[in-house]
């Protein structure tokens, strides 16, 4: 697992029923491009987080696929409905297998 | 008859320094969150006799880099501002403590910054920097973090959110001076192969584009700041050294001496701008 | 298992061409968009890119995209040495196809947003953003 790889989320704690939102979202994370070089001139390796996926109580948000040119720190802003009170799941996909993921509840009011 | 080379290298200086009178972005206002305002101007310190205004890194931006220093959710420090709310309850060391264990909350260490650095009861200049280690070896029993490594820019950027808000306002005088007077000279001794001082770009040429780079007054109000570039916090000592190596000049080292009274020194040449730790910058 | 003469020197021929050939073949820009498409027709529009007319630095460039109505979005940096940025599928919670993020350009450049519409049909938006090189080099 990559060291020290935390997630932030920006998501509103209450919203009206079937109202949309919108979702901000950031992981720190070195983004490895793997085409960075190193002192002695051997490419370092790749290792970039490649997916993240975003869903509201089992459903699909949004499902990201990344490649090397997204910036270290990747961050992601969308927009979700949410047409009940429940719970949003973000999670990360590391190329090295690891999986990342944070939850936040929405109440309707 | 040919140029000798500091001739040769005052030319080529001369060229890079592309003077097309680009200015500050005169209308741009900093409103953090839609409600805490950041002045970014203010009338120069009386020590600084040839500047009427100072003004903050962030007017030199381009409009993208400034809105992302407009939004706490935008600005990508704040993911470090977590880690080291995460690294101020670890316990770390033989004497089993966290930071939290003598310090109620990072509130504590409100207005902190706006006044570092600063001298000690022993005489001795200490940085922000210098605080958190000397906590770290002397009462955590824990290793000293690396100067200008993850952990350091983390907390010291935790620390400096303390201040947001708060005018710069080191001291200058009494057991500082002599320490201000060594960072005064530092500031305006020209080094290394370009043959160029701090001033001739941050003083003599700030609001100039060098190649595509608007010049800023290198002030320090926003450190660290989370620069593009490197998609990480940036010390100022981090900075001093690059600004070095750019001017292929031997950089002195992380928390050194000179750093130290270079940093006092740079800071008060911001005495009365606004803490805006922290920023993010090109 | 025993290997006989012949088997270890293939085995040995097959490691010299595997390390020979380039670990990963960047593919163009046209390849990595005929994969999005299939090869159908792109046409212009249907598809906004917000991006800055100069990048302040190629290693953190914002853009953000929006498709009333697509099914994904695909960005392409036409200049750099892996042109595939990334590709947003929008699931059926989303409450608008729009995304925002934040990319590495290697240059001045072309980028391009392709829109996959829930028709099947597909649109593009491009934009150029220039890159420029810091002050002394830093």
């Amino acid at each position: 697992m990559a060291s020290g790889v935390k997630p932030r989320v920006k998501v509103p704690k209450t919203a009206a029923a079937g109202s949309a939102i919108t979702i901000k979202t950031l992981i720190s994370h070195k983004m490895e491009s793997g085409q960075r070089k190193d002192k002695e001139g051997t490419v370092i390796a790749r290792s970039i987080i490649n997916r993240f996926t975003c869903e509201f109580n089992g459903k699909s948000v949004i499902d990201i696929t990344l490649e090397p040119a997204i910036s270290s720190n990747p961050y992601f802003q969308f927009d979700a409905t949410v047409p009940e009170a429940g719970d949003f799941v973000f999670t990360w996909y590391d190329d090295d297998g690891s999986v990342y993921d944070t939850r936040k509840s929405v109440a309707i009011g | 008859m040919g140029l000798n080379l500091f001739e040769m290298t005052a030319a080529v200086a001369g060229l890079v320094l592309m003077v097309t009178g680009a200015h500050a972005d005169q209308r741009a206002t900093l409103i953090i969150n839609g409600e805490l305002t950041i002045p970014t101007r203010a009338a120069a310190p009386a020590h600084l006799t040839d500047m009427d205004e100072i003004t903050s890194g962030w007017l030199y931006r381009t409009d993208e880099t400034q809105a992302l220093g407009m939004d706490d959710f935008d600005n990508p420090s704040f993911v470090f501002v977590d880690v080291a709310l995460d690294l101020f309850d670890k316990v770390d060391g033989s004497q089993g403590k966290a930071c939290s264990s003598c310090h109620e909350s990072p509130g504590d260490f409100a207005g902190l910054t706006a006044t570092m650095p600063r001298v000690n009861a022993d005489g001795m200049l200490e940085t922000t920097t210098d605080l958190v280690n000397t906590c770290r070896t002397e009462r955590m029993g824990a290793e000293a973090w690396k100067y200008s490594g993850g952990e350091m820019s983390a907390m010291t950027s935790l620390i400096g959110l303390q201040s947001r808000g708060m005018k710069v306002n080191v001291a200058i005088d009494g057991s500082a001076q002599p320490y201000w007077n060594k960072g005064k000279k530092l500031y305006y001794t020209r080094v290394g192969q370009l043959d160029m001082a701090c001033s001739n770009c941050h003083e003599d040429n700030y609001d100039v584009m060098i190649r595509a780079d608007h010049l800023s007054q290198g002030q320090i109000n926003g450190f660290p700041t989370y620069r593009l570039k490197n998609a990480r916090m940036n010390t100022t000592h981090g900075r001093f050294k690059g600004c070095m190596n750019n001017i292929r000049a031997q950089p002195f080292g992380q928390g050194s001496d000179e750093f130290k009274a270079l940093e006092l020194y740079v800071a008060s040449r911001g005495n009365g701008l606004t803490v805006e730790t922290p920023s993010v910058r090109n | 298992m025993e290997l006989s003469r012949r088997e270890t020197i293939a085995f040995g021929l097959g490691a010299v061409a595997l390390s020979v050939m380039p670990f990963r073949v960047a593919a163009s820009a046209d390849d990595v968009i005929a994969g999005f498409t299939g090869g159908a027709n792109v046409t212009d529009g249907g598809v906004t890119l917000t991006a800055p007319e100069i990048a302040e630095n190629g290693n953190t460039v914002p853009i953000a995209v929006a498709a009333p109505g697509a099914v994904a979005i695909m960005v392409i940096a036409t200049g750099n040495p892996e042109s595939a940025v990334v590709t947003f599928n929008f699931g059926e919670l989303a409450a608008s196809q729009s995304a925002a993020t934040r990319i590495r350009l290697a240059g001045t450049q072309d980028v391009v947003a392709i829109a996959k519409m829930a028709d099947g049909s597909f649109g593009r938006a491009t934009s150029v953003v220039k890159v420029t090189i810091g002050g002394c080099g830093g």
